[in-house]
């Protein structure tokens, strides 16, 4: 009986200290922070994206307040999140560009010959490594999908060996970017009309075998084009954004149909 | 101080007791934050500190309060009772002097406050009545293997994880077997550490 006396109290007193050393400590260690991070923090679509600069929302939140930071920079969040943030901050709203993500690529498996049938790891990374791909055409998609694992918006899906950007869904963070071993994507402007979707610089007779769909510099596009913003280098055309019109003429005569408008 | 002994000791805490590999203790970080290599370093390095620490605290608690008044049976409660403030006052701590280490272990800090593998090596540090030094050096051993066990762990993961398995293995099943024949991996080390330094 004495034992459990002496438990109990003995457990009792060590409890009583520990709480007691607890809340002291967190009220002689309290850390001030700013309640604007907290709110900023709050609104913030918690993606962690890092299409902003910084390593995750608390960054920016952070350097938001801190007034390193800009608040028209979250893509995810849009203008909305940004009137609300330059509200929180007293600053001018200076509106967000909505952006977006494109596959520089129409080549599915239907439209572009295989030229092995691949077994080994499943990424893009890999495949790439073993000669270059599985398809003839060594500059297109090869749909293993490692823009998809690194997509936080859930905007990326694979189709018959391509992938395929769902506008709505995509924040523009160009995660994917970086990720794809091709160089395949690009972040544009969502304003943008017309895009070039291929990437391959081979000359046509050779890529005519490879792929239904590619670019094959056949030049109807920078003749038609009305305000020259068009040039086909390499027998690949390439759209300079400062100039074009968005017109939408180059789309009609592409013969290959891998000019695409929006 | 027998300086051979410390060795021993070391060295089948890293190797031949590994916490996790051998014992099957602090399995729950051990699979839940393989998943990169970063993070499973840093979830490591937070599991070796904190087994020092509380290794720290609560030897002299069993050897003056628990053990002196006969109530060595009461450890498990108090021990956890103890560690579980004592990682709070840490993050409360680091928060407000070094909040980059903070950010760093941050995330890992809370997640074991009651991890069993702490507990298991404060615990083991009393049941086999090491002394205060030893208890540290068995501490620094156990984080040291369990940090081991995370960075070896990941590096096979990251390697499952990319290739192809056949579809019923895919994910998890895949991983707890991989899981086991590191385990098995580390039976070899039975019987290597006595001979080599004993």
């Amino acid at each position: 009986m004495n034992t459990i006396i002496i438990a109990i109290v003995s457990v009792t007193v060590i409890g009583l200290v520990c709480s007691v050393l607890l809340s002291v400590v967190s009220k002689l260690m309290h850390v001030e922070v700013d309640e604007r991070v907290i709110l900023v923090r709050s609104l913030l679509p918690g993606a962690n994206c890092g299409a902003c600069g910084y390593s995750g929302c608390d960054r920016y939140a952070a350097a938001l307040v801190e007034g390193a930071a800009q608040p028209n920079i979250c893509t995810p969040g849009g203008a909305d999140l940004a009137k609300q943030l330059s509200s929180i901050m007293g600053l001018e709203d200076g509106g967000v560009v909505r952006r977006m993500a494109m596959v520089h690529c129409l080549g599915d498996t239907e439209t572009k010959r295989a030229k092995m049938e691949y077994t080994g790891m499943n990424t893009c990374r890999a495949v790439k490594l073993h000669f270059g791909g599985q398809n003839a055409c060594a500059f297109g998609c090869v749909g293993f999908g490692d823009c998809l694992k690194v997509c936080p918006s859930d905007a990326i899906c694979i189709e018959k060996g391509l992938a395929h950007i769902r506008p709505r869904q995509c924040s523009g963070c160009g995660l994917c970017v970086k990720a794809c071993p091709y160089d395949l994507i690009s972040v544009e402007n969502a304003s943008v009309a017309v895009a070039v979707l291929c990437k391959n610089t081979e000359k046509g007779a050779v890529l005519k075998d490879k792929c239904q769909v590619g670019c094959i510099g056949c030049m109807k596009c920078v003749k038609e084009c009305p305000a020259d913003a068009i040039q086909a280098n390499d027998f690949l055309a390439v759209i300079d954004y400062a100039q074009c019109t968005g017109c939408g003429k180059c789309v009609s005569v592409c013969v290959k149909k891998c000019i695409i408008g929006f | 101080m027998d300086f051979r002994g410390m060795i021993v000791i070391m060295m089948s805490a890293v190797l031949v007791n590994n916490y996790v590999l051998r014992k099957f203790l602090g399995v729950c970080p051990f699979l839940g934050v393989s998943k990169d290599i970063k993070s499973s370093m840093g979830m490591g390095i937070a599991i070796m500190f904190v087994m020092l620490l509380a290794s720290v605290v609560t030897w002299p608690i069993q050897t003056y309060l628990l053990h002196a008044n006969g109530l060595g049976f009461m450890r498990t409660v108090v021990f956890i009772l103890v560690i579980a403030t004592l990682v709070q006052i840490v993050e409360i701590v680091l928060k407000r002097y070094i909040p980059p280490l903070y950010d760093a272990l941050g995330v890992y800090l809370p997640l074991m406050t009651t991890n069993c593998a702490i507990l298991a090596v404060t615990i083991s540090n009393v049941s086999n009545e090491l002394t205060f030094a030893q208890s540290m050096v068995n501490a620094f051993g156990s984080g040291l293997g369990f940090f081991l066990a995370m960075v070896l762990f990941t590096s096979v993961r990251q390697q499952t994880e990319a290739s192809q398995p056949p579809e019923p293995f895919k994910g998890m099943p895949i991983t707890l077997i991989s899981a086991a024949i590191l385990s098995m991996a580390f039976f070899a080390f039975e019987g290597v550490v006595e001979n080599l330094f004993g």
